[in-house]
């Protein structure tokens, strides 16, 4: 029984899951603290709206409604942890998931809006223009040795004024936001194949949902079961050792960037060819959703299936956060919490480190008890 | 053209002391990205102690207690990234990453909580110093003389002598280039990167706060301060991890950040009908260009991003 036990520990994944549910917990309970520090009064009652989300309605059919609006938000997170977490598989810190994906929301938004074609090809747009950009990232770094993170974190600013330039092209009159997509180009809408039905006639439920797990699904069979996912993650663990082995390291990190960026590029278009949200032209910051892709991504233990399940509950959390009390708290309580886990997975490493070492040292010790009770049995 | 060269000034003023902190860090061994957090919570110092100090302090008084707050909460907000980074060994961009985003959400938290607090119609995450911040300025003629930018170069030949003549600055460098070796000469490896990336939160904390009084009198701390750090980290890399070198691209890049802000009084650019947000990106896309032809043969602390394992050989 207590061998079955100690196995299940040392299992990478149980590991994984476990400091995954301990980042979460720490990540929670640091935040009510911070909540109890700003106001004691309503603390207790703005984390629990916070974990509830959706729950906080009333009645089951409102309920079913406002799970689909986040389900209709994860989607586009999914694709961006994905993003993150592949570029991270083959070294690459993709923090640039929130500059694709502006390019990627920017493309689909003009072609649906400006230039009027069907949903399919604006999807393609989205998608091609997020691995584009990633495609710049990657050149530098293979060609120009320049650092990721940094030509990344640029080309975030210079996607969010570009986009804002392109999209005040197609914003409604006066205001700063981009026209109605269902006034708009209707034709430019996902389909819902009757998903919609499913969660009480949300219209913005639409294939987007099912099509972004799929995704992760292929993710994971392109890393774990080809022989390009191979080469990719040998890459990424020695590049030298990769290419004495005969691979194109080059190529390999380019291309690694090139779907990275798809990746977030093909978030945005599954969120915003859905109508839910219009694009703000003046909008001065990063939208936050590449960053919270980042979150996502280690908090499922870098594995794609995992993602699935840690970019669910992130949405779950950011989207509770905007319920809380606005005359006590601000909905960027779940952004601070997000951040808090993203810091905690950090320690994730010493976690696993400490947690076999210490497995090690009591099997060290019962096997030593066994040989001195096997000895002792002798004499 | 005088307001080109004031503003170029104090951009390259906040340009040359957060990227000479980066510098510190990564001479130590610790890459941080984290910078833009801790200039997000220094700027959230030095704008809580100019409000709340009283109407009729006196000019140097606000000014050494506006900078010791940012300092002070850079360095408290860099012990993050150093307790991680060296105690625990964790991946030293994920959590500069993840304190450039908790910066930017705790410092919006907080400013939102205090304004509601003090009257509930008020929900954004905005801070006024329109009084307090003139304490820092000097007009000579139309030349509004700031006092950071005489700071900025203080801190600039400081770091210039720390590293280059004392036995701290070149055992600080020797533990971001071997440390190991490092550590067999009897110089405490742990002790040595705490001591850059607090020096590093301590920069960065000041630059901060220099950022947010740059040209304009209230701050809305939902922005953070819009990748300013990562135009550090690239003014650091453009100048090889040498504070005169550093100097030197804070200059050029405080140029083109200034440009957005003044284009409008030249007749040639505002003759060319760009939209602004041309302006608004040149600086990043010049770092851009600059870092893919400077790149190449870059010299980078070698040991830098590497945890120090004691047991390691």
């Amino acid at each position: 029984m207590k061998k079955e036990k100690r196995s299940l520990l040392r299992n990478k994944g149980v590991q994984s899951l476990l400091a995954a549910l301990l980042c979460i917990l720490i990540g929670l309970l640091i935040g009510y603290v911070i909540l109890l520090i700003i106001n004691p009064a309503g603390a207790g009652e703005a984390i629990k709206t916070i974990v509830e989300n959706f729950l906080y309605y009333p009645s089951p059919s409102a309920q079913l409604r406002y799970l689909g609006n986040t389900l209709v938000k994860t989607a586009p997170l999914l694709l961006c942890s994905l993003s993150v977490l592949f570029a991270y598989k083959v070294g690459l810190f993709n923090i640039g998931a929130a500059g694709q994906y502006v390019v990627g929301a920017g493309a689909s938004l003009y072609c649906a809006l400006g230039l009027g074609l069907p949903w399919y090809v604006c999807l393609i747009a989205a998608i091609a223009a997020g691995a584009l950009l990633g495609a710049i990232s990657g050149v530098l770094k293979a060609y120009r040795n320049v650092n990721e993170v940094i030509s990344c974190i640029m080309l975030n600013w210079i996607s969010l004024y570009a986009i804002n330039t392109l999209l005040s092209n197609v914003k409604e009159g006066a205001s700063p936001y981009t026209i109605q997509l269902s006034t708009g180009n209707p034709g430019a809408v996902l389909p819902s194949l009757g998903l919609n039905e499913l969660f009480n006639g949300n219209r913005y439920v639409t294939i987007a949902i099912p099509l972004s797990v799929i995704v992760a699904v292929v993710i994971w069979v392109l890393l774990e079961k080809t022989k390009f996912g191979y080469e990719l993650k040998a890459t990424g663990y020695n590049k030298f050792a990769a290419k004495y082995c005969g691979m194109k390291e080059k190529r390999n990190l380019i291309l690694t960037m090139v779907i990275a960026g798809a990746l977030a590029g093909m978030g945005a278009g599954l969120y915003y060819l859905t109508g839910f949200e219009q694009w703000s032209t003046t909008q001065s910051s990063v939208p936050a959703m590449g960053f919270n892709g980042i979150a996502a991504a280690f908090l499922g233990g870098l594995n794609p299936i995992g993602a699935v399940f840690s970019s669910y509950f992130i949405q779950h959390i950011t989207s509770g956060g905007a319920y809380v009390d606005k005359t006590m708290y601000s909905a960027q309580i779940s952004d601070l919490i997000s951040s808090l886990i993203i810091y905690l997975c950090g320690f994730v490493l010493f976690f696993k480190t400490t947690l076999d070492r210490r497995l090690d040292r009591r099997a060290e010790r019962e096997a030593a008890r066994a040989k001195a009770a096997q000895k002792g049995g002798e004499a | 053209m005088l307001l080109l060269i004031q503003y170029t000034l104090i951009f390259a003023s906040v340009l040359i002391l957060v990227a000479l902190g980066g510098c510190f860090s990564e001479h130590s061994g610790v890459i941080n990205i984290g910078l833009e957090g801790i200039m997000v919570m220094g700027a959230l110092g030095g704008a809580l102690m100019m409000k709340f100090l009283p109407a009729g302090t006196s000019a140097p008084v606000i000014i050494l207690l506006v900078v010791l707050a940012s300092i002070l909460l850079g360095v408290i907000y860099s012990l993050l990234l150093a307790v991680a980074a060296i105690n625990f060994k964790a991946d030293q961009t994920l959590v500069g990453t993840a304190m450039n985003l908790l910066g930017t959400a705790a410092a919006t938290v907080f400013v939102k909580a205090m304004n509601t607090a003090e009257s509930v119609d008020n929900v954004s995450s905005t801070i006024q110093y329109i009084e307090p911040k003139k304490a820092f300025l000097v007009n000579i003629g139309s030349f509004e003389f700031n006092w950071f930018m005489l700071l900025a170069f203080v801190a600039l030949v400081l770091a210039y002598i720390t590293l280059y003549k004392t036995r701290f600055g070149l055992r600080l460098m020797a533990c971001g280039e071997h440390p190991q070796a490092a550590d067999s000469v009897g110089i405490n490896v742990y002790k040595m990167r705490y001591a850059g990336v607090l020096i590093s939160g301590m920069l960065g904390g000041l630059g901060g706060i220099v950022y947010i009084t740059a040209g304009v009198s209230e701050w809305k701390f939902e922005n953070g301060v819009a990748g300013f750090g990562f135009l550090a980290l690239a003014v650091m890399i453009f100048g090889q991890w040498k504070p005169t070198r550093i100097a030197l691209a804070a200059l050029l890049f405080g140029l083109f950040r200034a440009l957005a802000n003044v284009y409008t009084g030249f007749d040639f650019l505002t003759a060319l009908q760009l939209p602004s947000n041309v302006y608004n990106m040149l600086p990043y896309i010049i770092s851009l260009i600059v870092l893919a032809f400077t790149s190449q043969h870059s010299r980078a602390p070698k040991a830098e991003g590497v945890p120090y394992d004691k047991g390691m050989r």
